[in-house]
């Protein structure tokens, strides 16, 4: 043990306990799942480029929205993030590897089955899932495709991998500190992931009781979603989202840890606040478990009902507005640069308030009984989705790249990735707010000719994004086959803590016993 | 092993690279395949069409048993051969604590299913407030009282109830499973099954008491009687279920009553099946093997807080599915 190297060739991959390997695998299986969600996402713009049907049949362009849905939230994002956890939390609290090795190994390899199960459904007889990510009874019970069975124990193998990688996660952040890395001194990508870490082990399994009661009401003559019988299908929806609504803060949340590493750096100043983000995070995680029927306001909720999850649910605004202002403190009177990862992370704050924004205006109840289920609600979440949850994945990669491959990206490129990405997201989901306001529904393969010019922007500007993808993985391989070497620990000049102390690149052991924390290192 | 000092610390043991994380993972996508592809040809098959679904099942299940097996079988001979460090010991109890804890939320959804139809989606079927005000037109002669022992579809009848049992027949038991009253206590199972949870989880609190006093032979006997308290509750809960589907009417399919009441204590049944198995295991290491001294039992320890875990679920169970 200790100063070994890696084995070679595929059982390196296939057997390996090492934090650094496992998180390698899961970054590019996510941009792989990420590549796939976003083909799914090509083919709805194409079909939307004008009315009419002119590419896929309705029927399959329901799986598309499904699918696409489902591959990006747990196949994309997800596990982009436990990958940079992997990566980046043993390097940052100074602890050798993650606290349980061999069920790391082993909650990743059990993902890429459970998506060829979800993605083989696709090719069954009765085609894969057309019920909505959301896949709300009955249109996911009785109404659906024999295949649903192969989705329904795919959740539970993603649910699986999701909770034994918390379970993780947890174990290494509270067992696994060097000396004097205090909770309050962690870098805030530990503390995000944390409460992260928390909200998975709590919610997870909540989805898979959601997905085995729709399992037993298909196959063993159950009655949970069906009146008929005395149950209620707004049941399944009140289990969905009590799940659902805890997931995009699993979501985002690592996404605010990144922003709050990256900022500091390239502000060359420490984070401002950093007390008030940890606790603006906590209260955040918190609300995040009494708002889920803020999704379902137009099913006949009590007023009473409607009021309780509008007001909580707009308290959300307060922590979140604490961190805003806290990142842009920090940028204020900094000695700013603009390299590619910050230039993702301002981008991120901007966009990601404009996402909060909307939200805000989601959140009020009767105000939202016109937005439900138009493409306004679709505008708002991909800014939270794509600009908040993408963006600051695309940020971490290019930040801590030379730190795990020793070699520079190249700049111009990378800002070539920015820009392009950015103003094709732009132009995608920006007039779709236009659209959902004036009442184009989502999911749906034809609309209105009246929405027809936004639709052919969005569309455009859909290619623009997809496209920009393909620069990323050019950037990223180019990096590693003829990246610039640089030996550099620090790497960025304002870079603050552990993970800058050690080479670059990163050795295949680190901190096999723990180091010594100064006050400088700790989170800034 | 080193002790934990200001100057040196101790290694954190990082195992080898694993092939145990494959071969569980090629267990366990056969297992789930198996059974997906086995409960579909139940449904959606041609019944006279023979497939090898369940035998992939039992295949992919049988390996994923054995791959658990030695996974066990190595991280405690880690753990012997003095390999596991304080460190490393207090990251299996922190996993151990929150895997109950994802379990507590698991039965948590069953629960919040329970109360959302008891509180909120039956009495508005039946007509209660505004939100029953579609009642008279979709469910006229439907009442509310839990157990719930007539339908929405039982009480329409005629034509309404033909065209909405294409979509499945949901008719009501004829007799629940609910408490009786005082005057028939002794005559009801669940009664027996309480003391019987309650007495275990006192029985294994004893054994581990007669553990940390070194008693092995107290540790062992009290450790049996657990074992064995968990066989008879599993026992008598089958009976139950027996009695259910005989002679009481009540089945998955008979709505609402019928589903929660059988998730509930159909899930509950089966974690009290996997801890006492989890026990078991510990009993056997203890007797042929000789695991586990006074201060070092970590098998036992987890098994046990598992075993109390059941137990707890059980108390919520017996109070808001038999009693209230």
């Amino acid at each position: 043990m200790g100063a070994h190297g890696p084995a070679k060739g595929l059982s390196r991959w296939l057997f390996t306990t090492n934090h650094k390997d496992i998180g390698s695998m899961y970054l590019w299986f996510s941009f792989a799942m990420f590549l796939l969600g976003g083909s799914f996402a090509m083919i709805i713009r194409a079909e939307l480029f004008q009315p009419g049907l002119q590419i896929v049949e309705p029927e399959f362009f329901n799986q598309m929205t499904t699918m696409h849905g489902l591959v990006m939230v747990f196949g994309a994002i997800m596990p982009a993030f436990v990958g940079l956890a992997n990566w980046m939390i043993p390097l940052m609290i100074g602890a050798p590897d993650m606290a349980l090795p061999r069920m790391n190994n082993w909650s990743f390899w059990i993902l890429p089955p459970a998506f060829a199960l979800l993605a083989s459904t696709l090719f069954m007889e009765g085609g894969g899932p057309n019920f909505g990510w959301t896949f709300y009874a009955p249109l996911s019970t009785t109404y659906a495709p024999p295949s649903v069975t192969y989705f329904i124990f795919g959740v539970h193998i993603m649910g699986l991998s999701s909770i034994m990688g918390a379970i993780n996660i947890i174990a290494t952040i509270v067992n696994m500190r060097a000396p004097g890395m205090t909770y309050m001194k962690m870098p805030l990508f530990v503390w995000t992931w944390l409460i992260t870490a928390f909200l998975l082990v709590a919610v997870m399994p909540v989805l898979a009781g959601a997905v085995t009661m729709m399992l037993m009401d298909i196959h063993f003559g159950t009655s949970f979603f069906s009146a008929a019988g005395g149950g209620d299908p707004v049941l399944f929806q009140h289990v969905f989202w009590f799940f659902g609504h805890p997931e995009v803060y699993i979501i985002i949340l690592p996404g605010f840890g990144v922003v709050s590493q990256i900022i500091p750096t390239f502000s060359r100043k420490p984070l401002f606040g950093y007390d008030s983000m940890v606790y603006a995070t906590a209260s955040i995680a918190f609300l995040s478990f009494i708002v889920w029927a803020h999704h379902m306001y137009t099913v006949g909720m009590p007023i009473a009902g409607e009021l309780f999850f509008m007001y909580a649910t707009m308290l959300i605004a307060v922590p979140t507005a604490a961190k805003v202002f806290n990142w842009i403190t920090t940028m204020f009177k900094g000695s700013l640069t603009f390299e590619t990862p910050m230039l993702f992370s301002i981008a991120f704050v901007f966009l990601f308030t404009v996402g909060g924004f909307s939200g805000l205006m989601l959140a009020i109840a009767p105000a939202d009984f016109q937005y439900h289920d138009t493409y306004f609600v679709v505008a708002h979440f991909h800014y939270t989705m794509v600009a908040g949850a993408i963006f600051s994945m695309s940020a971490a990669v290019y930040y801590w790249l030379p730190k795990w491959t020793g070699k520079m990206y190249n700049e111009t490129m990378g800002k070539t990735h920015f820009w392009v990405s950015f103003v094709g997201f732009n132009l995608t989901f920006f007039p779709q707010h236009f659209v959902g306001l004036a009442g184009m529904p989502r999911r749906i393969p034809d609309y209105n000719l009246m929405f027809a010019d936004f639709n052919m922007m969005s569309s455009i500007g859909a290619f623009i994004y997809g496209a920009s993808q393909l620069l990323f993985l050019f950037n990223v391989v180019r990096t590693i086959t003829h990246g610039e070497k640089i030996d550099d620990p620090k790497v960025w000049d304002g870079a603050h803590g552990l993970e800058w102390t050690v080479p670059t690149p990163a050795p295949y052991h680190t901190f096999t016993t723990p180091p010594e924390v100064k006050e400088s290192e700790a989170h800034g | 092993m080193a002790s934990q000092g200001n100057t040196g610390h101790e290694v954190y043991y990082v195992p080898e690279s694993s092939k145990l994380a494959v071969c569980a993972t090629i267990g366990l996508v056969l297992t789930i395949f198996g059974a997906a592809s086995g409960i579909n040809d139940g449904t959606f098959g041609d019944p006279n069409e023979s497939t090898n679904s369940w035998f992939i099942f039992w295949v992919g299940l049988a390996f994923f048993a054995a791959t658990l097996f030695v996974w066990f079988k190595t991280a405690i001979t880690e753990h012997l051969a003095g390999k596991n460090s304080a460190q490393l010991k207090r990251s299996y109890v922190i996993g151990m604590q929150w895997f109950i804890f994802s379990e507590v939320m698991f039965f948590f959804a069953f629960f919040l299913a329970l109360f959302y139809i008891r509180w909120f989606a039956a009495p508005w079927l039946a007509g209660e407030g505004d939100a029953g005000r579609s009642n008279y037109l979709l469910w006229g002669d439907f009442s509310y009282s839990w157990p719930l022992m007539q339908t929405p579809q039982d009480a329409i009848g005629g034509v309404a109830n033909q065209v909405m049992a294409n979509n499945g027949v949901f008719s009501g038991p004829e007799r629940s499973m609910a408490f009786p009253g005082f005057g028939e206590l002794f005559k009801w199972l669940p009664f027996y099954n309480t003391v019987i949870l309650l007495t275990s989880s006192v029985t294994v609190h004893w054994a581990h008491h007669a553990l940390l006093h070194d008693d092995r032979k107290k540790f062992h006997q009290w450790l049996t009687v657990t074992v064995l308290l968990g066989v008879v509750f599993v026992g008598l809960q089958i009976l139950e279920y027996y009695e259910a589907y005989a002679h009481y009417g009540l089945t998955l399919e008979t709505g609402v009553y019928g589903t929660t009441f059988f998730m509930l204590t159909g899930f509950h049944g089966f974690h009290v099946a996997m801890g006492m198995i989890m026990l078991l295991i510990q009993l056997l290491r203890s007797v042929m093997k000789g695991h586990f001294t006074k201060d070092d039992h970590f098998g036992f320890a987890a098994s046990s807080w598992y075993w109390h875990f059941v137990d707890v679920v059980w108390i919520f169970l017996m109070l808001v599915v038999y009693i209230f």
